[in-house]
């Protein structure tokens, strides 16, 4: 089933057409609408009108997380801020997070790439959505939920949290569709067993899965478990949000990006020269038709490659491989984007910390769990158990703010934490290890 | 009168305090008094020694945190009502314990009790006005 079976099957060269006119446009509107970028363009001496094939993409500037960080909070919109009708952001410390505005219009492009994208995955407007992405300022939420609205499905926005509840909701409402993040399935899972209901008892046909790496492996493992047809989707926030790639129910091989509405290179993250199409390197993505905050080469640090060859589907949009990792030291903690260097900020803005820290990613009962292992120095020791502690529920509280996450935080004794010749071993992920 | 009392962090592992007794004894440094407080990840040491200063200083050149606080020794009859008689005092004058540890002198017939007390100055004060006996360090260390 297609959703737009136009756009989704027309032919390369009208795609190809399409988006060089869309293109075209974009930088256009960037050049004259937004400064970062009219500055970017000055610095490389491009004009829009030198855009004469999608091969001249290559002359454009790439746009970064740092930029969009820069021009916190609205200085990359390029329309009006009246016509803005929706923000998201990222988690971040005060004054670092991305932010992503919204028009109307981009409002409801995204809720029909998410539709699209439903429908890639086998769903139909008969299916009943169980939405277990987290509602608020990160995309997950929303963006299924309108998705699902625009398909005319039933949406459950039930949200994260309270798994006990989830899994009564699931079996009761008989929903047909789980979407969440891949762990987050198998802790339902996990609950559900416990709470000694039947998993056949669930009326679950499709899961799908994003906003977090996952293999094969776990894959088989989820569709074994719920007797279910598991999907990978892609998304990010400041592209769009979910919805930007999935993997079709036909081959559940590779990720169909939206080509209509995103051009895509894949680039060497070192030199930032853009390789043959089939070569393993960083995602670049350019908005063509978002409106309120389009980005130009947007450089995801997503790792992966295209398939350039057709799907079996009939879909003739380019697929994606899965995610292969990271081309940054970004981690993706129960599907929340976090830095290092996010949390070397709040330690160091605690009155007498070091730097000296580790982290320690672990999986337990399925969900990912952050240790962060702070060495004790004599600026903070104390003979009194209660003031240690204190320093630990202050850093687990300040950290639960900023970033969203729950973690435990572990005094060490000093020293402890290797201190290497060059770059100190920061992150320990022990998540693919049984 | 207050006494120095050395405190030391210490990880939840096997071998940790093991390691703080090696170096004190290979400095030829007695413990006249100890109490160990734990959670489930790290513990503090708390001890009192013959030589604070050098206690201080080889645990810091292994490597540990190692902190100083004054705390306060009472000697007490080693008899029932002892200890109560003295916390009935500090209560009355609204002066918190944060924690304490005893023990008995190898002569005679008083016990040692050392505490730790939010208000360390106003404490003494009530306790000497109550003459209740406090021990000096230098006392205390040459035990």
């Amino acid at each position: 089933m297609l959703y737009d079976v136009q756009m989704e099957t027309l032919p390369r060269d009208e795609l190809e057409q399409l988006q060089l006119k869309r293109l075209q446009y974009l930088v256009e509107k960037v050049y004259y609408n937004v400064p970062f970028y009219r500055q970017k363009f000055k610095e490389l001496r491009i004009k829009p009108e030198q855009i004469k094939t999608l091969k001249d993409l290559k002359y454009l500037p790439f746009t970064e997380k740092q930029d969009l960080r820069n021009n916190y909070p609205f200085g990359l919109f390029a329309v009006p801020k009246e016509n803005v009708v929706r923000v998201h952001a990222s988690s971040g410390t005060t004054g670092k997070s991305t932010v992503v505005g919204y028009t109307q219009r981009d409002i409801s492009t995204w809720a029909s790439l998410m539709a699209r994208s439903f429908v890639a995955a086998g769903v139909t407007r008969r299916d009943i959505i169980h939405n277990a992405y987290g509602y608020g300022l990160f995309t997950g939420g929303l963006g299924v939920h309108y998705g699902a609205e625009a398909l005319g499905a039933t949406v459950v926005p039930v949200s994260g949290g309270g798994t006990k509840r989830q899994v009564m909701l699931m079996k009761d409402f008989g929903s047909t569709v789980l979407c969440c993040t891949p762990s987050y399935s198998l802790y339902l899972y996990e609950t559900a067993i416990a709470q000694g209901i039947d998993i056949d008892s669930l009326n679950l046909k499709i899961g799908i899965f994003g906003a977090e790496p996952w293999t094969e492996e776990m894959r088989l493992d989820i569709e074994k478990k719920f007797q279910i047809k598991a999907l990978d989707i892609y998304g990010l926030s400041e592209i769009l949000g979910p919805g930007v790639a999935i993997e079709c129910e036909t081959t559940q091989q590779g990720l169909h990006i939206w080509e209509d509405h995103f051009l895509i290179e894949i680039i060497d993250p070192e030199t930032g020269e853009v390789l043959p199409p089939g070569e393993t390197g960083e995602l670049v993505i350019t908005t063509l038709t978002k409106e309120a905050q389009p980005l130009i080469r947007y450089r995801t640090r997503d790792i992966t490659s295209i398939i350039p060859i057709p799907c079996k589907c009939g879909r003739t949009h380019y697929r994606i491989e899965r995610l292969k990792g990271r081309s940054d030291d970004m981690l993706i903690i129960r599907g929340v984007n976090v830095f290092p260097s996010q949390i070397e900020a709040i330690l160091l803005e605690t009155e007498g910390l070091t730097p000296h820290y580790q982290l320690i990613l672990k999986k337990e009962q399925s969900l990912d769990t952050l240790e962060i292992q702070v060495e004790v120095n004599e600026k903070i020791f104390s003979d009194e158990i209660k003031q240690l502690q204190k320093i630990e529920q202050k850093l687990v509280k300040t950290i639960k703010e900023f970033l969203g996450i729950s973690t435990k935080v572990k005094l060490v004794e000093p020293k402890t934490i290797a201190r290497s010749q060059g770059k100190a071993k920061r992150i320990i992920d022990l998540r693919n290890q049984s | 009168m207050k006494v120095e009392q050395i405190s030391v962090f210490l990880e939840n592992r096997a071998g940790r305090l093991e390691e703080v007794t090696k170096i004190l004894a290979e400095a030829s440094i007695n413990i006249r008094a100890l109490s160990l407080a734990d959670t489930s990840d790290f513990g503090i040491l708390r001890l009192i020694v013959t030589d604070i200063e050098k206690a201080q200083q080889v645990l810091k050149d292994k490597g540990f945190t190692v902190g100083k606080t004054n705390v306060v020794a009472v000697e007490v009859t080693d008899k029932p009502g002892g200890l109560h008689n003295i916390l009935s005092i500090l209560s009355q004058n609204n002066i918190n314990v944060e924690y304490m540890y005893a023990f008995v002198q190898q002569s005679g017939n008083n016990a040692v009790l050392i505490f730790r007390f939010d208000k360390t100055d106003d404490a003494i004060e009530v306790l000497n006005k109550n003459n209740i006996k406090t021990i000096p360090g230098k006392e205390l260390y040459n035990l």
